[in-house]
């Protein structure tokens, strides 16, 4: 790993991911700094919102537009402890998805309650 | 304070390297410190030294490359982001075989790891982009 880290500071790292996987390139590059910053042992949630929750549907088939089916790796999350994977219930249910259309198992967080997550946050990147 | 920032989308597309230029400019006026900048995204097309903006308008990339030359702001480009996007430096030339480099002064291609050591270090990280 070229950016071992060894500061021993350990903050609260927050990803938000709003948009839906494909169309923009923002969900993949998302992953990306999950990926890498698992290298950093820091305190790391990830929060789905928005059109953010399709990156974690089941099924999905990207093949036919030729681009990379990264939605598999979400499952391998776990092996890079990161494992505080959040949902807001309401952006679930809006689009007409249940947790049963889910890669991983996720804790729902209602939109009241969002607030709470992010305000424990030390740092957000929101994609 | 000391500051980092992420920018995540390109010049000209995009008001959000603007709104970090002037942003960064104005923390640096304000005395607190910029540890770095990290573009990302489409942001890496900041950094691009074949720039040519038509010459009543502000060139970006060049008034990125003097805040770095005159207050030694770090600017970082995402190596990833940039390979996508043919952003390529003289080391990422030579490494993947291509016939010219573009990365103009001041800048310097790196990884991911920068952004999140920068997020780590900093007392604030401020992200510009939708």
């Amino acid at each position: 790993m070229e950016d071992e880290y060894e500061g021993g500071v350990v903050k609260k790292f927050l990803y938000v991911n709003r948009r839906a996987p494909h169309g923009t390139v923002y969900a993949l590059e998302s992953l990306e700094t999950v990926l890498i910053g698992a290298a950093f042992d820091q305190d790391v949630s990830v929060l789905f919102i928005d059109d953010g929750v399709f990156q974690l549907k089941k099924q999905q088939q990207p093949e036919g537009i030729e681009v990379k089916n990264f939605s598999k790796t979400f499952r391998a999350l776990e092996m890079y402890d990161v494992e505080q994977l959040f949902v807001e219930s309401e952006s679930l249910a809006e689009r007409g998805l249940s947790e049963d259309d889910l890669l991983v198992d996720v804790e729902l967080v209602s939109r009241a309650s969002v607030h709470e997550l992010v305000d424990q946050q030390d740092v957000i990147l929101s994609f | 304070m000391k500051i980092a920032v992420l920018v995540n989308e390109g010049p000209y597309q995009h008001q959000a390297s603007d709104s970090a230029y002037h942003f960064v400019a104005a923390a640096l006026d304000a005395g607190h410190e910029v540890s770095r900048v990290f573009f990302y995204h489409d942001g890496v097309n900041n950094g691009s030294r074949l720039t040519t903006p038509p010459q009543d308008d502000r060139h970006i990339q060049k008034r990125w490359s003097a805040l770095a030359e005159e207050k030694s702001v770090d600017l970082v480009l995402c190596v990833a982001a940039c390979q996508r996007r043919g952003l390529v430096d003289e080391g990422e030339r030579e490494r993947n075989g291509k016939d010219a480099s573009n990365i103009a002064e001041g800048f310097r291609i790196s990884g991911l790891g920068q952004l999140l050591e920068a997020g780590i270090e900093a007392d604030r990280l401020v992200t510009f982009g939708d």
